[in-house]
């Protein structure tokens, strides 16, 4: 059962006082502009923030994801300490309580996937947990860029996962309260019961978000699809493009596959076990011990990012894991993106069952 | 030394310099949070940048420089002999480094500009694995001391040793970096293997491929995002050429 939501409508003036406040009393991470590009559009990333001030509240995209808040890039699982004959294991899961302000509701939907795949399989992660009860995320919509496909993938919309969410109605948000915490905060400061006024334009406001969507990307039987093109000639055609440079995997909000390592202590007085995120597209992700790769082809290995994020694994309950954000297509510098490689996909598979025969050779 | 009920000594160690700046080697001083650790591992029998002691008796040699003198040549291999582990220390000893960019030109004009007329023998920086044979590589310019430990623990300890196969990309997008080629500029990232954490992108410094190539790197692709970004391709090539890492596709892109 959904617990009741609470809303509530905001000035701007007043918001950016409660995320002040929240901010310096809290370690926390917002959207800010750490540089700007070629075309001199600026460029975000969650990163540290210590007022509100340094929040870009109205920012576009971050260019990574906050993944790596919750799944850290590198993480030590345990410590082992030697002594003569035996070893000491030591497990820490205390993660200190972090806010997240700001993420989009693809980016919610996407720790709503993490959530099934860390939390709701037959072995849930310790360390993840952690981290995930101490994060108080604060969502906020936006209009959807050229390329966001969100809507395809029905995650342009989030109704659990998050304490706050704010829709933007001009002057003033308009809050989804999901939390006592988040509820017990906000009675500090000025905050109203939506007016007939405000419903209106948060109804506006969904509409207008719903109908900006430019970029669609046909998944409807997707699942099905792929299992019939698993030997399509088109996987090794985007394989031949891709860098393997893992650059999709690591801004991916979902991508979570991981590699562990075991490293010395310099003094040898023992080790650590660490995670470290890795990317199936990364050359040696299917090797194993003797040295055998079980995908040593480029197209191979794309195939199966593209089968996780559109068919799913058992391990995510066979669901698309993907939430339509493109950041993977943004960063790509192969120009390999979901909408091509899936719409290239579609393209072939259709022009061929109405063609049956080859054309006749030129002479 | 007593490690996992297993009697570990020290292994013995010797650093020698070829052509090159001797930085690499600088760096085993360097880090010193960690360094009476590292000492602890190792005994030093020929280094001449941390001990005027000289002892011939090391088992594993580490070996900085190319080879551009045909001297050098005798003395590698007396060092091959002696050694029970070679390990190539630094991008001019695996893939000749800086030094090769006099390759492409003809070596008088190189020692008339360097040397203004002295007689001086030189011949092409040669990387030490076309002389000796080499256990393995530790690429970088100059190496990272944390990789050098890493590894040197792995032989202490006969564990795995092994070097990141992927590319740079990866460590610079866990770094949350600009993307250099957004900022209209080259970098050679996309193909160089990594293991630096990205430190020059990171620094907003384009990669110059100091470690060499990544494993099963896709050039043809990398080449395309060249041109496609309306990049030059001479620059590509000259900064493919700058540590010598690259020569086999470049070789392989003339033919």
């Amino acid at each position: 059962m959904e617990k009741p939501m609470i809303y509530k409508v905001i000035s701007k003036p007043e918001f950016k006082s409660f995320i002040d406040t929240l901010v310096k009393s809290n370690t926390a991470y917002g959207p800010k502009a750490v540089d700007t590009d070629r075309l001199g559009n600026p460029v975000y990333q969650f990163m540290h923030v210590q007022g509100a001030d340094e929040i870009a509240f109205d920012y576009t995209v971050t260019h990574s994801s906050a993944k790596h808040l919750l799944l850290p890039f590198r993480d030590e699982l345990s410590h082992y300490s030697f002594r003569d004959g035996d070893w000491d294991q030591e497990v820490r899961y205390d993660a200190p309580p972090i806010v997240l302000i700001g993420l989009r509701p693809c980016d919610i939907n996407a720790i709503n996937i993490l959530d099934d795949v860390m939390l709701h399989g037959p072995y849930p992660s310790p360390y993840y947990l952690a981290r995930r009860k101490n994060t108080f995320i604060i969502g906020m919509d936006h209009l959807p860029l050229a390329d966001c496909f969100c809507k395809s993938m029905n995650r342009h919309t989030v109704n659990h996962g998050f304490n706050l969410f704010c829709s933007d109605i001009g002057d003033r948000y308009y809050l989804a309260i999901n939390s006592a915490n988040a509820f017990s905060f906000l009675k500090e400061f000025r905050i109203e019961d939506p007016s007939y006024e405000d419903n209106c334009n948060l109804i506006e406001r969904r509409k207008s978000i719903k109908n900006s969507f430019a970029t669609t990307v046909e998944v409807t039987g997707l699942p099905v699809f792929l299992d019939i093109e698993f030997d399509s000639p088109i996987w090794q055609k985007w394989g031949d493009k891709c860098l393997s440079c893992g650059s999709c995997a690591m801004v991916c909000p979902t991508c979570y596959c991981y590699s562990v390592e075991e490293r010395f202590d310099i003094d040898l007085k023992g080790s650590t076990r660490q995670n470290h995120l890795y990317s199936c597209n990364l050359v040696d992700f299917a090797q194993v011990a003797g040295g055998h790769n079980f995908r040593p082809r480029n197209g191979d290995r794309l195939k199966y990012r593209y089968y996780h994020h559109y068919r799913g694994f058992a391990a995510n309950d066979n669901q698309q894991i993907c939430v339509g954000c493109n950041r993977c297509g943004r960063a790509c510098l192969a120009d390999i993106n979901p909408k091509d490689v899936i719409n290239d996909l579609r393209l072939e598979r259709e022009s061929c069952m109405t063609c049956v025969l080859p054309s006749p050779d030129k002479t | 030394m007593k490690h996992l009920g297993f009697n570990i000594g020290k292994v013995k160690i010797g650093s020698f310099d070829f052509t090159c700046c001797e930085g690499c080697q600088l760096q085993l001083a360097n880090r010193e949070s960690t360094l009476p650790d590292f000492l602890a591992l190792i005994d030093v029998r020929n280094f001449r940048e941390i001990s005027s002691e000289r002892f011939d008796d090391y088992d594993i040699a580490l070996v900085e420089g190319s080879v551009t003198r045909s001297d050098e040549i005798e003395r590698l291999k007396k060092i091959r002999a002696q050694a029970k582990v070679l390990v190539a220390f630094g991008s001019c000893a695996c893939f000749g480094g800086v030094n090769s960019l006099k390759n492409g030109i003809p070596q008088e004009e190189a020692v008339r500009e360097v040397y203004d007329g002295k007689t001086i023998e030189t011949m092409p920086s040669t990387r030490i694995a076309d002389i000796v044979s080499v256990d393995y590589c530790i690429p970088g310019c100059p190496v990272s001391k944390e990789e050098v430990e890493r590894i040197l623990v792995g032989m202490v300890t006969r564990s795995l040793v092994s070097l990141p196969k992927y590319p740079v990309c990866v460590e610079c997008k866990q770094r949350l970096n600009i993307c250099l080629f957004d900022l209209g500029q080259l970098c050679l990232g996309p193909v160089t293997r990594a293991g630096c954490d990205a430190v020059c992108p990171t620094g907003r410094t384009a990669c110059l491929g100091c470690r060499g190539p990544a494993e099963d790197i896709n050039f043809p692709s990398f080449e395309q995002l060249v041109r496609d970004k309306k990049l030059s391709s001479s620059e590509m090539r000259e900064m493919l050429g700058f540590y010598n890492g690259f020569a086999d596709y470049l070789e392989h892109e003339k033919s």
